[in-house]
């Protein structure tokens, strides 16, 4: 899968799952301030993530994610080492 | 004492999704029951169920409010809508004012179900989700309700069997009139599924009269052979009289009484003497005697035993006085958690609009309902008061009497 088609597929879901305003989406944003994502949408973006991108997220590697640039990062890298 | 009336009331039901389709169905005798082939397939003694469309809260409920909310509790935003709605009471009144709920509902299966087969399946816990804990306690109506409508005050869920909702409603009533609350969201919410009804259907309490669906609930009748499993969502607000007074808001009945007991015997067979104590209770704090209920909207779920023995208990109070008794389960099915919480409101409607509700199916009476004045057909009459009967497994015991406001 390349980059573009894996970043057009999680804003895909940010949208339809998370119900997020599309409007809203842009790499800068920030998944708490800007998104709404809180803890709990979290929760649910693990069993997204799982059930589009085949891999588990853990919990421990989201620290470090705060703006939705660092959340394509993240998954790009993840289906990569796949 | 603080005097406590009902000033809204919605319905999520069977046999209508809003009180104007309710009101027209408990006049025209409408039947909520089908056969629901899916409970055959799985294996189920009687397929027999109301049934009532989900509702489609997408649009309505942001996505957070919606992923924690099982069914039941769709039906319960609906009824609450509906009831805040019909008892003007709007977001600039609960911001100032602490509104409490107290909602009656006593199992989430489904929703048990949901998330244990992903963790069988997956075998990780992180594949459930967000929602479903919030979907699966038994308080899920009231913790999901108070932060969609921001309640400020009294927050829990009454878990009493087939009496929740009626409980839920007496609970209110006394809090009120304690003056501890002005204002209190109460009902009843029953899930309509075939996980949550599954156990129930083992005990062979169901009617397998599913050549006829809308004639196999039928309490009081002599053929009567068990009960119809039904579902939806029942809010009544509860008000002091003074508050009511002041926002200048519609009463529709004062809650006069609350009675309960124990039969402190059975699991579920039921008797006579604990239905006798509980609405000679309710009667006692009504400060009224028999002869001052026109109407009993009974408990009467169409199972051989459970109508016998409440027939005798009605008989006992009431056989002197022998007011109209009916039981809306022959319509609806028995609502269960939801039941004590509808049948207010149903008994309300005819109250508001001089009918009592035909009591379907009643084709022939046996030994004790023989002695009851059971209504088998829309009556038109006053009702200046009723009282509303709601037993449970456990043997717990709820009556209510409600009357029209006499100043």
């Amino acid at each position: 899968m390349q980059n573009e088609e894996i970043i057009k597929r999680i804003n895909q879901l940010l949208i339809e799952e998370i119900e997020i305003d599309e409007v809203q989406i842009s790499p800068a944003a920030d998944l708490k301030k800007d998104l709404g994502i809180d803890s709990l949408d979290f929760v649910d973006l693990f069993v997204i993530i799982e059930n589009n991108f085949g891999f588990k997220m853990k919990a421990e590697e989201m620290s470090d994610i705060k703006k939705l640039d660092d959340f394509y990062n993240y998954v790009i890298r993840r289906v990569h080492s796949n | 004492m603080k005097r406590v009336v009902i000033t809204g009331m919605g319905i999520y039901s069977v046999i209508g999704k809003n009180l104007g389709e309710v009101k027209n169905s408990l006049y025209e005798g409408k039947s909520g029951i089908i056969f629901d082939p899916v409970r055959k397939e799985m294996g189920f003694r009687s397929a027999l169920t109301g049934m009532v469309e989900r509702p489609v809260l997408k649009g309505i409920l942001d996505r957070r409010m919606r992923v924690g909310l099982p069914v039941q509790g769709e039906y319960a935003y609906l009824a609450t809508i509906e009831a805040l709605k019909n008892a003007r009471i709007d977001a600039a009144f609960m911001e100032k004012n602490a509104v409490g709920i107290l909602y009656g509902n006593d199992s989430s299966a489904l929703p048990v179900v949901e998330s244990v087969d992903i963790l069988r399946k997956k075998k990780d816990t992180m594949m459930i989700g967000s929602g479903y804990i919030f979907q699966s306690m038994n308080s899920t109506v009231s913790m999901n309700l108070s932060v969609i409508f921001k309640f400020r005050g009294i927050n829990f869920t009454i878990s009493g069997a087939c009496a929740s909702g009626s409980h839920a409603i007496g609970i209110g009533y006394l809090v009120i009139r304690q003056g501890l609350q002005k204002v209190i969201v109460c009902g009843g919410a029953q899930e309509i599924n075939p996980e949550s009804t599954a156990s129930f259907d083992a005990l062979n309490a169901f009617s397998t009269r599913e050549s006829e669906p809308q004639k196999a609930s039928r309490p009081f009748d002599r053929d009567r052979d068990g009960l119809v499993p039904s579902g939806g969502a029942a809010t009544v607000i509860l008000e002091s009289y003074e508050s009511a007074v002041r926002r200048g808001a519609t009463i529709l009945g004062e809650v006069a009484g609350y009675g309960f007991s124990s039969n402190g015997e059975h699991i579920s067979l039921p008797n006579v003497d604990g239905p006798v104590a509980a609405m000679k209770l309710s009667l006692k704090e009504a400060g009224m005697d028999a002869s001052g209920i026109d109407y009993i909207n009974a408990h009467a779920t169409s199972t051989p035993a459970g109508d016998e023995n409440e027939a005798i208990a009605i008989d006992q109070i009431f056989g002197k006085s022998r007011p109209l008794v009916s039981s809306t389960k022959s319509m609806t099915g028995h609502e269960m958690w939801m039941g004590g919480a509808s049948e207010i409101v149903y008994s309300t409607l005819m109250m508001n609009h001089h009918f009592v509700a035909p009591n379907l199916n009643f084709d022939n009476p046996d030994k004790a309902t023989a002695r009851l004045n059971i209504a088998s057909s829309t009556i038109p009459c006053e009702i200046r008061a009723f009282l509303s009967n709601s037993f449970g497994f456990g043997g717990t015991n709820s009556s209510l009497v409600i009357r029209k406001i006499n100043g």
